[in-house]
């Protein structure tokens, strides 16, 4: 195999180990969404109606609406808890052993980031077999379809929290990320509310809705999972994944970044 | 015809803001000796270590390893380089043998020869029989043994070790210094930093860093001269009171 595909399998084998190890975190990765889905969901679904809406063919109840959207919180979370254990690794050394090896480091970031996304996938898939499971189905071959889109935006999403781990100094900070990024990311998106129910409360909402790079991840996914294509979220993921990547590069460059920081 | 020094800081210098962390520092690495970097904390050791394994990098300076310029080719001599951080860099819930595959993956090994290379370097180290336990359940003096068999499975020319005796008892440090004697005897080139002269030989090569400059480079005993090693770098660096261990 070739000496940098042997680092790629390494280290998202080290970070699948790991999860699979922690099963608090296993645990805690699939109880958020199904509260989401239980509770949440069975109180919203009286009072938020919903029209017929691409790619949905007829009404659909409120469960099987937010099942992309929590699909892709879950990449939202992992991301950051990648990032977490980004700034974990820094504090503890390990990252130092990463980087101090003979591969270029953008291919050792991407490693890091391909690693949190087979994360992100056994955890969106357990999450999709259990809302199979409560009689939530998607068509067959929308689990299948579903597979790249959840690569791509788990990419999206993990190399924005690569780039916020290249901008915080200590565990400590981590809090502000849960205030300042998950929670709007989340709330300003189409994960729990359709943008046209967004526009009845507020178009300047709607509008902050529409430009949130997650809003097109989670748009992406539910296509996906009804086997279909939507061009516009692929594009808009894509740039996403590219930029967020491109600035984290720049958070670990050796001349300017972080560990310049660190001192 | 001279030979390449495993090593070679050229003109080395880095500041943060306005502070002068690495002050035009020079020094050389001679192929098979062991190379202490002393200098009190605060010095510039772990700062130069950094340069050294490129965590950072600085446009002042030149720093060569094996020939090759860590600044124009980073990945050939990033590949003859084994390192030993001052903190210590393990998965400890994992086994020795999965940290060992782990950086030896990293290095672009697997399979049988990273089999080969992970039991020859326990070997060297007397920890081959520890392969299969958890690094949790070793004492910090085995840890440290782990992580120098580990910075060498990939056969580097130069191994450098930052302060790798910090937290042990003195039965482990003088263990640990005394295999890393033994492997500079075998002809690897070692760069040792550290702030306690206890655990350099007369024979060993010295590189007294001081508040960002090299104050001089020689053999211990010739910088010792008629009295020790430990006088002469106090009087050399206006005291010191770590420095005895």
């Amino acid at each position: 195999m070739n000496a940098w595909l042997i680092a790629l399998h390494a280290i998202v084998l080290r970070e699948a180990m790991r999860f699979l190890q922690n099963r608090g975190r296993f645990l805690s990765a699939l109880v958020r969404p199904l509260v989401w889905l239980v509770i949440f969901a069975a109180g919203f679904r009286a009072a938020l109606g919903l029209s017929i809406t691409p790619p949905y063919q007829t009404y659909i109840t409120y469960e099987v609406y937010i099942v992309p959207g929590l699909c892709a919180m879950i990449q939202l979370f992992n991301g950051m808890q990648s990032s977490l254990s980004l700034v974990y690794d820094q504090e503890m050394g390990s990252m130092r052993l990463l980087l101090t090896s003979p591969r270029p480091r953008w291919w050792l970031l991407f490693c890091k980031l391909m690693a949190g996304v087979a994360v992100s996938l056994l955890q969106v898939y357990a999450f999709l077999g259990i809302a199979a499971l409560m009689g939530i189905k998607m068509p067959a071959m929308g689990y299948v379809y579903v597979l790249p889109a959840l690569v791509l935006s788990g990419l999206m999403l993990g190399a924005l929290g690569l780039l916020i781990s290249s901008t915080i100094r200590q565990l400590e900070n981590f809090a502000g990320v849960m205030n300042f990024v998950i929670f709007p990311m989340f709330f300003l998106s189409t994960a729990l509310y359709p943008l046209w129910k967004m526009a009845e409360a507020s178009r300047l909402l709607r509008d902050i809705c529409a430009v949130n790079p997650f809003t097109h991840a989670v748009e992406l996914i539910r296509f996906a999972l009804y086997a279909q294509f939507n061009g516009w979220a692929l594009l808009w993921v894509g740039t996403g994944a590219v930029a967020f990547f491109l600035l984290a590069l720049l958070g670990y460059d050796p001349a300017r970044g972080l560990m310049r920081r660190k001192g | 015809m001279t030979r390449t020094p495993a090593l070679r800081v050229s003109n080395v210098s880095l500041s943060y803001g306005a502070r002068r962390a690495l002050d035009d520092v020079s020094f050389a690495l001679e192929r098979g000796r062991f190379c202490a970097l002393l200098g009190p904390n605060g010095a510039g050791k772990s700062t130069l270590f950094s340069l050294l394994t490129r965590l950072l990098v600085t446009r002042e300076g030149r720093i060569e390893v094996a020939g090759f310029d860590l600044a124009r080719d980073p990945r050939a001599a990033l590949a003859r380089i084994g390192v030993v951080f001052q903190q210590p860099t393990l998965d400890l819930d994992t086994t020795v043998m999965r940290n060992m595959r782990y950086f030896a993956a990293l290095h672009g090994m697997a399979g049988r020869e990273a089999t080969a290379r992970i039991d020859a370097a326990l070997e060297r180290l007397n920890m081959r029989e520890r392969a299969g336990e958890k690094v949790r359940a070793l004492n910090g003096g085995h840890r440290r043994r782990m992580e120098i068999a580990r910075a060498l499975i990939h056969a580097p020319e130069v191994l450098l070790l930052d302060e790798p005796t910090v937290g042990l008892d003195t039965a482990a440090r003088r263990s640990i210094t005394a295999h890393v004697h033994d492997l500079a005897a075998e002809g690897l080139s070692v760069l040792w930093a550290t702030h306690l002269v206890d655990e350099i030989e007369p024979s060993d090569e010295v590189v007294v860093l001081h508040r960002g400059r090299v104050l001089r480079q020689a053999t211990a005993a010739e910088i010792a001269g008629e009295g020790d090693l430990i006088d002469a770098f106090i009087e050399m660096t206006g005291g010191n009171d770590e420095a005895a261990a």
